[in-house]
């Protein structure tokens, strides 16, 4: 379909529209009325205690942002958690090391870094060198990073990104280390070696809201509380549309079944 | 009768079994074997990478579209593609990339990278409400009862399928909410949602475990059979 405006996706625009607005809401909330309470997420709260012990043994915290380039979101949202874990690297300063696979991650960590080092008012102790290019190929990254651990003998290893098949070398090769290690990723099926071989792990979902919970930004926040409301709505759908279908399947009543066809075509897409 | 074993007489297999041996090797220890494994490793993957990229992105994807005669140099029968000079575009984007050579110019850098992280953000905004959203609430949303066939008869099996479908779903989406209370009926969903979500890791781990079990035998198979002939 050419042009800008596709009429068989309707509903998918107007998801699109009350996602963001519900997110807006959250973030004008937020402004005026101050920040929401949220939950504690144990692994936000082991980063900077992990830090905190890295600067006490006088050993590095290396941190991994996955493996896949800008164009993953979760790369995005690693490069997020990177800018709060410079911040406390610089304040604390502790030694940082960043190896990167791909060469749009290591400019734009660079970047964050050296943004992180300068807000805090350390410019002095960023060095470029902290970030490194290693190769694209992810068990060339995978080999290198494993020498790295066992030679430098970081105290925190902080795999956060997309990951495949080799997250448990990271992951095994922090444990055996010694190192504290706190992972976080959206990708389910390397969850679970995350969680077996890592001191605490940010689940999906966990892992986009740790940038927020770190920094304590309104707006993060903010979009949090958002992001919350929109998943109340999923709730009330998958909960509310089980029953409404059951009963349009069960009932007979033709205004039922017009509302059950209503709603699933609001989300076919 | 079993032949006799043959050692390989192929100097691929031998530098592959040496390879493999060497980065073995890193489970006793790290050693100067694993370490020349590994930056080999490092060094080809990061050339290979390189190469591959400038023949299969760089050059189809830039230079050809620029000087379409440019597809003659790999392949002389190859068509006259059209000519798209829109590519300057991201062909300049990737030329400020390497202004960070230059440090007075360095800032210029932050353009493409703005760009990139922008696109993604906004391609996959769409992406992720059609795929993640949507289409699995979609797919959530169904029948308490499930019916087996003309008959009217419940297929219980399934029934109970939907009903831990949409139980676990609901659970672990309480989970993931940061600014509403824990307690009361939202917590206990939350816990129990954390619950599901861990069952659900230990089935995929032991299916991961199992693949990883098959790279192994792959590997053995390649050392006592391709190498050493004894399988």
């Amino acid at each position: 379909m050419s042009g800008w405006w596709n009429p068989t996706l309707w509903n998918l625009a107007l998801a699109t529209a009350a996602i963001t607005a519900a997110i807006v809401w959250g973030i004008v909330r937020t402004r005026r009325r101050g920040l929401p309470a949220v939950r504690r997420i144990a692994g936000v709260a082991a980063i900077e205690a992990a830090i905190g012990r890295a600067t006490e043994l006088g050993r590095p915290v290396l941190y991994v942002a996955g493996t896949q380039d800008l164009d993953d979101v979760q790369t995005v949202a690693s490069l997020g958690i990177l800018s709060a874990v410079g911040r406390l690297t610089a304040r604390h300063g502790c030694q940082l090391v960043m190896p990167t696979t791909r060469s749009l991650v290591l400019a734009a960590a660079r970047e964050i870094l050296r943004e992180s080092y300068t807000a805090v008012g350390r410019p002095d102790s960023y060095a470029p060198d902290m970030v490194t290019y290693i190769s694209d190929d992810q068990f060339g990254f995978a080999a290198r990073v494993d020498g790295m651990i066992t030679r430098q003998r970081p105290a925190a290893c902080f795999l956060q990104g997309a990951f495949y098949a080799e997250s448990l070398l990271l992951a095994e090769a922090g444990a055996q280390a010694g190192a504290v290690q706190v992972a976080g990723t959206g990708m389910s099926h390397q969850l679970p070696f995350l969680v077996a071989a890592c001191d605490h792990v940010l689940i999906g979902e966990e892992f986009f809201a740790a940038e927020a919970y770190l920094t304590r930004d309104a707006d993060k926040l903010g979009s949090l509380r958002g992001q919350d409301l929109v998943k109340d709505a999923a709730l009330a759908v998958l909960v509310g549309g089980a029953v409404l279908v059951s009963a349009a399947e069960f009932g007979g009543w033709r205004w039922l079944a017009a509302l059950r066809d209503t709603l699933l075509r609001l989300l076919q897409v | 009768m079993n032949p006799e074993p043959a050692l390989s007489t192929s100097v691929e297999v031998w530098i592959g079994a040496a390879l493999s041996l060497m980065v073995l090797s890193f489970l006793w220890r790290d050693n100067p074997c694993y370490k020349v494994a590994e930056h080999l490793f490092v060094g080809v993957s990061a050339g290979y990478w390189m190469v591959m990229g400038f023949w299969s992105t760089l050059w189809p994807n830039a230079i050809v579209k620029l000087v379409p005669t440019a597809a003659r140099v790999t392949d002389p029968t190859a068509g006259l593609p059209a000519r798209e000079p829109l590519i300057v575009i991201p062909l300049v984007l990737g030329c400020l990339m390497l202004l960070r050579l230059w440090p007075r110019l360095a800032w210029l850098g932050r353009w493409p990278t703005a760009f990139a992280v922008g696109t993604t953000l906004g391609y996959n905004l769409v992406r992720y409400i059609r795929s993640d959203f949507l289409a699995q609430l979609h797919a959530a949303v169904a029948p308490g009862l499930v019916i087996a066939g003309a008959d009217g008869a419940v297929n219980w099996a399934a029934t109970v399928d939907q009903w831990v479908l949409l139980a676990g779903t609901a659970c672990a989406l309480a989970y993931f909410t940061y600014t509403r209370g824990g307690q009361g009926l939202r917590g206990g969903m939350a816990r129990t949602g954390l619950m599901v979500l861990m069952v659900a890791f230990g089935a995929s781990f032991a299916y991961a475990v199992m693949a990883r079990v098959a790279v192994l035998v792959s590997r053995l198979q390649f050392l006592l059979g391709d190498w050493l002939g004894l399988v």
